[in-house]
């Protein structure tokens, strides 16, 4: 050891919470003589500034080169006294809190053994402080630049906040435009807005913005690096059209004779071989769907190519694959609409006039296959119309949770058919839940609006007539729980409120990304109330429904707070880093990677060459979960190693 | 009309409790059950009223629709909340039979008199029970016998439901299985017995049944009953009986595929087959016994509108074959309409209480010249 050790010992009363109970001047004088120990004292409030600058002036005046506090939790004060012993010339390190508090003076009755349990643990605190090393906390600096992954509502929001403030964003999306869900929807509840006259603007917007790079028919490959320093590999995937040269004329699509079902319409209507999904799409860029284009089948065709007066068809055009260096990622990636077949007994796809409410969406949208009137399959208008709600949710052979969402647009469903037809329309309810702002007005005002509501799930939709007036009818069986009588009402159309659900491929994102799913399979936030769009990872942000199920508004509240997140990151500009690190000593590390599995931030990689495992001290937490587990004491936790825990445990037994 | 106290009854839920019926409270009273329970077919059952009467304490133990449930778990298996209507029901009863709270019904009173004395409901004596093989050359279960062939009382015992047996055991041996049986040291399951409130007698078959197994050295047990398949399987080893259970036409399956059972002829006819619900919803076995058909050469299966997970009770689950059920509220009429209209000449069972609803179904309706209810087993009997 450097210099000679000299502890000052330091035993807080914290008013009465301590005092009451511990005999204060005993433990002072225990404390006094400790080895190492030069000074001990006592005082009413050690976290005030007096007690502080009691400490202050001991390191001064005594050359103290090691503090312990006896008092509260260090989650409380550590930081506290870590910055009083610093500004004395000490490193912060130096320092070991003792918490005679919460583990001794709340939990002990008994005068006596509470005293002497903080005379052990302040014994402890003293032999671990005396290992102590200096260590230096770090800062590196945050790359200005954020990837969001996913150009739903959730990721438009978010790239425009950041690229606003100046800041570069690149923005993935998967699909060949952004949009999300809720460009195929009509209209938003509750204020019925109509959904593309308040979203494409802000498509318009990302896809004009000066500081945002969007990516389209793309997707993020591989990740590396940590907060403030990522590294992102992102595919773009071949559209077979010149971005450059494109006019976004659409002559192509007209003329290309090829067709196959709509992915945005839901296999509703079709689509050309080359095409853009949809009018609005950002960017306007068609591109050529492979599995369909008779000149990537036969080898023939080429219409559109002909066509193309600007000679943008390129049917050379290859993948690219493009590296970006980012300092923080948002991901909002969306959710999933939940697939009805399963429930068999609901007559979904067996039914040509069961649909699910995203396919009514498309139904209502003037743009969509009906041209926004709503009508059967055989284009005849519908006298009656069942809604049935919690299809897929609230429900544990499906999904256990509520998908927020349902309640509402059902409702907006009963508007829309009453606004454009005759029909009689049922809601098919279980709870009516209408919690957000001007929710339940939007209840109340549907009420009026001649809608029957039935308080029952459904049991079953069936084609089989028991009498004259359900022949050629869908049949929805089930209880009205309120009136406790079953029923059998005959209608032209059912809308299955499908669940919201986590993407299907949820859980390869959250591998790539090193973030973690619930048991409901959407991605996890740090804390479900404090910190609802960080993550586990350091740097990485979600916000949209990729989170948990959630409508609109709560989305666009996400995604701003994710931005300004990552904004508050861009504008310190710096991040610190834990000292209190994990090492691995090459020499003793035998390459069995225990320790990689076992590390929840994947900080620790394998270097094939050595043959051993390393860790990035910029991703280490300092959790300690490899030091424990290394089967050759290879690894040393700084801040925790064995000869200060040894000490502490000597110290406690003493 | 009189208002009714909401105050719970804290005895009542406190017996429910102390038999393990408080899964009614996990119930959000959506009314799926009473929506999908097919006794609101023929007749009005409030099922999620009585489980909401459950967890208010207000239970009324006379109400004749206690005994109603035919456990056939259709509610169960769509309900979002996961509640064992079943279980409830079964418990509902245990308070009756064992606080005496109210009234069993007379039928199923005799049926219990009946497993209690001699071990099987029909009251006959033990002795007889495995009279039904004499002549087949079938031995008695030793040890070191590969399998026990266990037929259901009703296989064992009625004359006209022998048939069954018979064509098991005489499959089991051309396939040159090595199986044996035992005769009166076993009795009934007590499947039936335990959903109609009895714990104690089905408590009493169960142990001297296990008991029997174990002290014959029984490892892998055959059954012709899905009954017997799901007590065996899911509710012995609560009491320690751990066997390996097979359902006939699971082991057909088996035969057939490693072509042990070798079809000889043909069965030129088309088939419709009835989802017993302790094989179907019980144990998710769906595909087994449609295989085994479809295997049968010339044979055509064709399905009811209702079939699977989706497929409708003959009723005589959970004690109801012991009780007597209104014409026009039998389900296995309603199912043998279904059968009918599949233009099927055979409804093919893979389960007694089926094959006795259905041949009465049969019986009653004057249906006997155009269709006939037939086991599985019988079927690949003809054939091989
Ligand atoms: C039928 C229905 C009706 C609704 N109606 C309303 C309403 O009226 N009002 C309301 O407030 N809410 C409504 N909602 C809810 C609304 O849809 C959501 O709140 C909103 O769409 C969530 O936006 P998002 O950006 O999180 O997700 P999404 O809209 O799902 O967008 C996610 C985007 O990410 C892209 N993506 C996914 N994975 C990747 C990947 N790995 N790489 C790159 N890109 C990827 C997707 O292609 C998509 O563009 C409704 C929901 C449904 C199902």
């Amino acid at each position: 050891m450097e210099d000679k050790v000299r502890i000052g010992v330091y035993i807080c009363h914290c008013g009465a919470n301590i005092a009451d109970t511990v005999d204060i001047q005993q433990v002072v004088d225990f404390a006094k003589g400790l080895d190492s120990v030069v000074v001990a004292r006592e005082y009413k409030f050690m976290c005030s500034d007096p007690g502080q600058n009691m400490i202050k002036e001991d390191i001064k005046q005594l050359g103290l080169n090691r503090a312990v506090v006896a008092s509260c939790s260090p989650l409380m004060h550590e930081p506290t006294f870590r910055r009083a012993v610093q500004e004395a010339g000490i490193n912060p390190y130096l320092f070991e809190m003792a918490n005679i508090r919460e583990h001794c003076s709340w939990v002990t009755e008994d005068h006596e053994k509470a005293t002497e349990k903080a005379k052990r643990l302040v014994s402890a605190a003293v032999k671990r402080v005396y290992y102590h090393q200096p260590l230096e906390i770090r800062e590196i600096p945050v790359n200005p630049n954020t990837l969001i992954v996913g150009g739903g509502i959730a990721g438009i929001q978010a790239a425009l906040e950041i690229a606003d403030s100046e800041h570069k964003v690149y923005l993935v999306e998967r699909d060949p435009s952004i949009g999300g869900h809720m460009i195929q929807f009509d209209k938003t509840f509750p204020t019925l807005d109509c959904s593309a006259c308040i979203l494409t603007p802000k498509m318009t917007a990302v896809g004009a913005h000066p500081y945002i790079e969007l990516m389209t028919y793309s997707e993020v490959e591989e990740i590396s690096g940590f907060i403030g320093n990522f590294k992102a590999r992102i595919r773009k995937k071949a559209r077979f059209v010149d971005e450059s040269k494109c006019t976004s004329c659409g002559v192509c699509q007209e003329k290309c004779p090829w067709k196959a079902d709509s992915e945005f319409d839901l296999g509703l209507s079709k689509r050309k071989a080359i095409y853009t999904p949809f009018a609005q799409a950002v960017p306007n860029i068609p591109v050529i769907d492979k599995e369909y284009c008779a000149y990537f089948l036969k080898g023939t065709c080429r219409a559109c190519e002909k066509f193309c007066e600007v000679g943008a068809i390129d049917f050379e055009q290859v993948d690219q694959v493009i590296e970006v260096d980012i300092g923080n990622i948002i991901i909002t990636t969306g959710y999933d609409a939940f697939d009805p077949t399963p429930i068999t007994q609901y007559g979904y796809g067996r039914f040509d006039n069961v649909v699910t409410g995203l396919e009514f969406e498309r139904i209502c949208n003037a743009v969509g296959p009906t041209s926004g009137k709503i009508v059967l399959k055989d284009s005849s208008e519908p006298k009656s119309i069942a809604i049935i709600h919690c299809v897929g949710s609230r429900d544990e052979n499906y999904h256990e949770y509520c998908s927020r969402v349902c309640c509402m647009y059902a409702l907006k469903y009963s508007h829309l058919i009453k606004e454009r037809t005759d029909a009689e329309v049922y809601q098919m309810y279980i709870d009516m839940r209408c919690f957000g702002k001007g929710y339940e007005e939007f209840y109340k005002r549907l009420s009026e609006e001649g809608v029957t509501f039935i308080r029952g799930k459904v049991a079953e939709v069936t084609d089989r007539a028991i009498n004259e007036d359900e022949k050629g009818k869908l049949i929805v069986c089930g209880e009205d729980t309120l009136l406790g009588t079953t029923m059998r009402v005959p209608v032209d159309m059912v809308i299955l409120c499908i669940a919201l659900e986590a993407r299907s491929d949820a859980k390869e994102v959250a591998k790539l990304f090193s973030i973690s799913q619930g048991a409901d399979g959407f991605f996890i936030e740090r804390h479900p109330k404090l910190d609802p769009v960080a993550t586990m990872t350091d740097g990485i942000f979600v916000a949209g429904c990729c989170q948990g199920p959630k409508d609109i508004p709560d989305t666009v509240a996400q995604a701003s707070a994710a931005a300004t997140r990552v904004l508050a990151l861009i504008s310190k500009g710096k991040v610190e880093m834990e000292a209190a690190t994990a090492v691995i000593d090459e020499e003793k590390c035998s390459g069995c990677q225990i320790c990689n599995l076992l590390c929840p931030y994947s900080a620790i990689s394998f270097i094939e060459d050595k043959e051993v495992s390393r860790v990035n001290e910029a991703l280490c937490k300092g959790c300690g979960t490899c030091a424990a587990a290394c089967p050759s004491g290879a690894i040393t936790h700084k801040h925790f190693t064995t000869e200060e825990i040894m000490a502490e445990i000597e110290g406690v037994l003493a | 009309m009189v208002v009714q106290t909401v105050s719970p009854s804290p005895e009542t839920l406190d017996f429910m409790k102390e038999v393990g019926g408080e899964k009614f409270e996990l119930c959000y009273q959506c009314g799926l059950c009473t929506g999908t329970c097919p006794w609101n077919r023929v007749r009005s059952f409030m099922l999620r009223k009585l489980i909401h009467q459950a967890q208010l304490g207000l239970v009324d133990f006379e109400d004749e629709d206690l005994w109603t449930c035919v456990g056939c778990k259709a509610c169960v298996d769509r309900c979002p909340r996961g509640v064992e209507v079943v279980d409830i029901m079964r418990d509902l009863r245990r308070v009756i039979v064992e606080a005496g709270v109210g009234k069993v019904p007379d039928s199923l009173r005799l049926v219990a008199k009946n497993f209690a004395a001699v071990g099987n409901p029909l009251g006959e004596p033990r002795e007889t029970r495995p009279d039904w093989a004499k002549d087949l050359g079938v031995k008695t279960y030793t040890k070191g016998t590969e399998i026990l062939y266990f037929p259901c009382c009703i296989q064992t015992y009625d004359p006209s439901i022998q048939r069954v047996a018979r064509a098991a055991a005489n499959i089991l041996n051309k396939a040159d299985v090595d199986f044996g049986i035992l005769g009166a040291e076993v009795s009934c399951c007590g499947e039936s017995i335990r959903k109609s409130g009895s714990e104690s007698v089905f408590q009493s078959l169960a142990r001297n049944n296990i008991e029997a197994f174990t002290k014959a050295g029984v490892n892998k047990i055959v059954v012709t009953s899905p009954h017997c398949y799901h007590t065996f399987m899911q509710e012995y080893p609560e009491l320690g009986g751990n066997f390996e259970v097979i359902h006939l036409s699971q082991y057909l399956n088996e035969l057939i595929n490693e072509g042990r059972l070798k079809f000889t002829k043909e069965l030129n006819k088309k088939v419709t087959y009835q989802d017993s619900c302790c094989l179907g919803r019980y144990a998710g076995m769906y595909d087994e016994p449609r295989q085994t058909l479809k295997s049968i050469p010339g044979l055509e299966l064709l399905e009811m509108w209702e079939y699977r997970e989706n497929s409708l009770c003959c009723g005589g689950c959970a004690g109801r074959l012991w009780m007597e059920t209104k014409k026009g509220e039998r389900f296995s009429d309603l199912r043998l309409e279904q059968a009918l209209e599949t233009g099927a000449s055979i409804l093919a069972v893979a389960c007694p209480y089926c094959m006795l609803n259905f041949e009465d179904s049969v019986l009653t309706s004057d249906k006997g010249d155009v269709i006939e209810i037939r086991d599985i087993a019988e079927l690949v009997q003809e054939v091989i």
